[in-house]
């Protein structure tokens, strides 16, 4: 290939440039900024602020013009695989389809140039976009209240655990535990902990499903709430749930709903009518808005009438009656867990998933949960005979696969996931959930047609083959990238987390 | 259904595939007795063009910087927002990307984010910074935790300068957890008051904010000098980070920790959010630090990349031991700050700062010449400041705002004591006419 | 996976840490299996000088990429030396875990409880009984 190379340049093919860091293009006197002139007195910091106050310089700060800063980012962007550009099947993350009038619609300036302080008559607009989101939500899932407040799932965790506190707390009791199945994401643990309890993990059945009498031989006066995903980590749908529901209750408890999984039950069932307290939404997942490169998300939380006095605030309320008409912020909510945002959470995401789910209606958000758990069933029956399937039953939305046929190859579910990037596709979650070895968890959403999954698993065959024929080529993929395997050893050994000047002494 | 690809033909062929005969068999792990038996209580679906004009109709309803003259900061800024921004964050390569879980294709949001590390331990003169916080008030939360683990205390000290959302974020946060928060008093010139009498051997942190709520500029050297005695961490938490651009760096003056708010870094103010916040610290504190960090290494031809790193203080690894529970961050609009820092640059922030600096002192000699309204503190500040009034501030603002002008935040909720006031904010975004216009409408009232 | 070295002047704990007694102190560290497990360890937190742990307290954590792992005290005693190159060096762990990569030192509490742990063959079985 080395022969092939042009003599100059930063490219090696063509348009596939290499990229330096925006600080190694600077050079002294370039800009990329547009001031308005000053049309007041000018003024000298150093003069008008304390001794001591003013810093000297932003050195390391770049100095580019704007066409080197669009063509940074711009070739940036070229090395990043996304959902506009191929199935991105991330188990547990829902990468389905992100409409575009949704981000033309939370553009606009009246949602994208408005203040979150405003007087409440100066955004009656967002207030009834708002108050009908949670309407909504609260009919997909079952529930009575919602709060659109927290900026993701985990923070929504937070908030419906710290309501699930302050609901024990009221009523006199201390409890000190929190029951979560060793299926469950990790921010579950995590966000328990922030509220002081301790964390009991709860084993999964043989069949993968969580059973009634782990439940009830864990739970006691102590617990405070059970922590479950439905369907599972394995795409599962957790059967028992009702039943699971009625154990947690009886001694007292609340059970947490995480909603990382809503997409298949949209239509179908209804977490609060199986006797969920309490569940957050990931509007990042389910209802489409995009990830945008690791967030921003949304994670509103809806609760049962027995948690309404410990919302967050401020709640939004219709006016009625004599109060004439129109939404207010609300803040006079005595028992609320307070504030955990520092403004009414992220709007610009509220604003989108409205409109997702304004697009589709009931039918169309009853579609999503049947096409996507049609595309999880459809591939597992293409890839069953080709891969270990610690599940082997219908599943719902996503189905988890692990490496244990390899073994003797040395091939592992990294390697496998490193070769279907050279194959032009985005590898599914691995390793995780941690109850199955070596796990590859894929959740194709309703995104996909049908040539596109018969696409994604002829590949995954093919790797399969590759990895008894010629394991070497599997074990050190991806080939094709424009990197290849990074070391991550090195990164965490020795960390650089900045970039350096070269300074002259 | 435009978003959904599958024709009847392709879910007969996939039913039969999989060995099915209808869609409801599929669903045979939800017991009958669950399935919702109706259709879901919601609007019918609405098409693409009538649902645009919905959202046009709904967003007419609220107010924003372009009906209205803006003065209303508090946390979240009115700036110009270059236009190559929307055109860059809008690339699907950046949008439709999740957290950039497989390096090796993901290096265009890895090496972002490096620049955002990079740009943000410049800006607060602190060695290491992750990948982003919700926002500035989670992110001061957040670092309210940080300290309680580094110090093995549980006592908050707050100063009274910090945003009252900040404040109320970092009690939520801290609710569950045995931690005695308490807050310090405000001196007669705005500024933290106070302070050695309540930092103690058990207190973890103090945190203050720079410039404070009230839009004053604090003395940190000070205060840093007192917790610091007493072995506290500090929490410097700025809502403005365009006062970066302009102040000592909170870490170069002994700063532990800097965490804050960077909307007014090219993010839209969007009602609130999505916004950015950002969190650093000191080398020595890096395994304390909650959030995805973004390093520096090689692939196996030695060429450099970047990727996900120390990622066993995070919540999907250490689980209820976790540095925090924070998973999903602000990628993109990490992204949009990141941007509009390369596009300011060294020279351009400096200078945007300072023509806030003088729209500002502008304004405050306007507020200081007119009859019926005064400055409430007299310690300097940067792009925001209290202006008291002789009459109502709730009628001023009201009788602005019929002139089309948004002039500021009414403090009576969270400043009884300092009677009719009003925060009020300049950025570049007011001319000298608009800011001439502000003062006339609220001394309207008093003359 | 690599031929796993469990040398037979060493005793062991079930959780996967070695101990070797050398005028009367203990010095303590964890075994090629745990090492192998493990994968490239890039940090290694040990406690100070003078700390005290009960016998099957976490006295450490040891870290790889993508797994963390508590360090459990053998036996009870005070920590008299730490191995500080670690910290510059974790990797020395995987390269030499019975040599280079030793994580502290004790000065034993109870010398009766060495006797408690296990010897080289016992401890061969127990970690055969896990690589079913």
């Amino acid at each position: 290939m080395s022969d092939r190379r042009t003599k100059v340049g930063n490219t090696a093919n063509g348009f596939s440039y290499e990229e330096p860091l925006i600080f190694e293009h600077s050079t002294d006197g370039r800009d990329g900024f547009s001031l308005p002139e000053l049309d007041v007195p000018p003024v000298d910091p150093t003069e008008l602020l304390p001794e001591g106050a003013v810093r000297e310089d932003l050195r390391d700060l770049p100095e580019v013009s704007e066409v080197d800063v669009v063509r940074h980012f711009t070739r940036l962007s070229t090395w990043n695989a996304a959902v506009d550009l191929g199935i991105y099947p991330l188990g547990s993350c829902t990468m389905k389809y992100n409409p575009k009038l949704n981000d033309k619609v939370a553009s606009l300036p009246g949602f994208a140039a408005a203040h979150p302080l405003a007087p409440d008559e100066l955004m009656q607009g967002f207030l009834q976009l708002c108050h009908g989101l949670e309407q909504q939500l609260a009919e997909v899932s079952g529930m009575d209240r919602v709060t659109l407040q927290p900026a993701a799932g985990a923070q929504g965790e937070l908030a419906g655990i710290m309501m699930i506190r302050a609901y024990h707390e009221h009523r006199g009791e201390k409890r000190s535990q929190v029951l979560v199945p060793d299926s469950a994401h990790g921010t579950n643990p995590a966000s328990a902990a922030l509220n002081g309890y301790s964390v009991t993990s709860i084993p999964t059945g043989e069949d993968g499903l969580l059973h009634p009498e782990a439940v009830e031989a864990a739970m006691t006066e102590e617990v405070a709430s059970l922590m479950i995903t439905n369907p599972s980590t394995l795409g599962l749908f957790e059967e028992h749930i009702a039943r699971i529901c009625e154990i947690v209750h009886a001694k007292g408890g609340l059970v947490y709903g995480d909603g990382a999984n809503l997409n298949a039950l949209l239509g179908i069932t209804r977490p609060g009518d199986l006797g969920i307290d309490v569940m957050h939404f990931n509007l990042h997942k389910t209802f489409s808005t995009p990830h945008g490169g690791g967030g921003p998300g949304a994670g509103p939380v809806g609760v049962k009438n027995i948690l309404a006095p410990y919302l967050p605030t401020p709640v939004i309320r219709k006016l009625g009656g004599d109060e004439g008409e129109g939404y207010v912020l609300d803040y006079e909510l005595p028992r609320s867990i307070g504030r955990l945002h520092g403004n009414n959470g992220n709007a610009g995401m509220l604003v989108r998933a409205y409109t997702y789910i304004r697009s589709l209606g009931p039918e169309g958000l009853k579609r999503c949960a049947e096409m996507a758990v049609l595309n999880a069933n459809y591939l597992l029956a293409r890839l069953r005979e080709h891969y270990h399937v610690p599940f082997d039953r219908l599943v719902m939305h996503e189905c988890v696969l692990s490496d244990k046929f390899l073994h003797e190859t040395g091939v592992t579910t990294l390697d496998i996931a490193k070769r279907l990037i050279d194959y032009g596709y985005h590898p599914p979650t691995v390793y995780f959930p941690l109850v199955v070895a070596g796990a590859i968890m894929i959740e194709p959403t309703e995104s996909e047609s049908v040539e596109s999954l018969d696409r994604f698993a002829e590949a995954l065959i093919a790797i399969a083959e590759e990895a008894h024929e010629d394991p070497e080529l599997v074990r050190t993929a991806p080939h094709h990238t424009r990197r290849t395997r990074l070391d991550e050893t090195r990164a965490a050994r020795h960390p650089v987390l900045r970039w350096q000047p070269e300074r002259s002494a | 259904m435009r978003y959904i690809p599958h024709t009847e033909a392709d879910v007969q062929r996939m039913l039969e595939r999989i060995g099915v005969r209808s869609l409801d068999e599929l669903f045979v792990g939800v017991p009958k007795k669950h399935r919702l038996e109706r259709a879901l209580d919601l609007p019918a679906a609405e098409s693409e063009q009538l649902l645009t004009a919905h959202l046009q109709a709904l967003s007419e309803q609220n107010a924003s910087t372009q009906t209205h003259d803006w003065f209303l900061g508090a946390g979240t800024h009115a700036h110009f927002i270059p236009s190559a921004i929307e055109t860059l964050v809008s690339r699907s390569e950046f949008t439709t990307a999740y957290t950039p879980y497989q390096p090796e294709i993901s290096q265009g949001t890895l090496q972002a984010i490096f620049e955002w590390q990079t740009m943000i331990c410049c800006l607060t003169g602190l060695e290491v910074t992750n990948a982003s916080m919700y926002d500035g008030a989670s992110a001061t939360a957040e670092a309210a935790l940080m300290a309680m683990r580094c110090t093995r205390r549980n006592r908050v000290v707050l100063a009274s300068g910090v945003h009252p959302h900040y404040a109320d974020v970092v009690r939520t946060y801290l609710s569950g957890l045995s931690a005695e928060i308490v807050t310090t008093l405000r001196a007669e010139d705005g500024r933290v008051s106070g302070l050695a009498d309540l930092v103690d051997d058990q207190t973890a942190c103090v945190i203050l904010q720079q410039p404070n709520f009230w839009g004053c500029i604090e003395d940190l050297k000070s205060a840093i000098e007192v917790a610091h005695a007493h072995g506290a961490l500090v929490v410097v938490t700025v809502a403005e980070a365009l006062s970066l651009a302009l102040l000592t760096a909170p870490g170069e003056i002994g700063a532990d920790i800097v965490c804050g708010e960077a909307q007014s870094f090219g993010v839209p103010m969007s009602l609130g959010g999505p916004h950015v916040g950002f969190m650093a610290t000191r080398q020595k504190l890096l395994r304390q630090l909650p959030g995805r960090l973004v390093g520096e290494t090689t692939d196996t031809e030695g060429r450099r990349g970047f990727v996900l790193t120390l990622s066993t203080r995070e919540q999907h690894i250490r689980r209820e031991r976790a540095t925090s529970n924070i998973c999903t961050n602000q990628g993109l609009c990490l992204l949009m700050a990141t941007i509009y820092l390369c596009l300011m640059g060294r020279v351009g922030l400096r200078k945007l700062a300072e023509l806030n600096l003088a729209k500002s002192e502008y304004a405050r000699s306007r507020v200081r010449e007119t009859p019926g309204l005064s400055l409430a503190f007299e310690a300097p500040s940067f792009n925001e400041f209290v202006v008291r009034l002789d009459g109502d501030a709730a009628e001023s603002l009201a009788r602005a705002r019929e002139q089309g002008i948004v002039a500021g935040l009414d403090l009576a909720p969270y400043a009884p004591d300092l009677g009719n006031a009003i925060l009020v904010c300049t950025t570049e975004l007011a001319s000298r006419e608009s800011i001439d216009r502000l003062v006339e409408a609220l001394a309207g009232g008093a003359a | 996976m690599a031929e796993i070295q469990i040398p037979d002047e060493l005793r062991y704990s079930s959780d996967d840490e070695w101990v070797r007694v050398e005028a009367g102190r203990v010095i303590v560290g964890i075994t090629d299996y745990a090492q192998q497990q493990l994968g490239d360890i890039v940090f290694v937190e040990l406690p100070g000088a003078g700390a005290s742990f009960k016998k099957g307290e976490a006295f450490g954590v040891v870290e790889s990429v993508k797994a963390v792992s508590d360090l459990c005290a053998p036996i009870g005693g005070k920590v008299i030396e730490v191995n500080d190159a670690l910290t510059d060096r974790p990797e020395a762990v995987n390269e030499a875990c019975y040599a280079d990569g030793w994580m502290v030192a004790f000065s034993p509490s109870d010398p009766e409880e060495i006797d408690s742990l296990l010897d080289s063959e016992a401890y061969r079985k127990h970690v055969e009984a896990r690589s079913d």
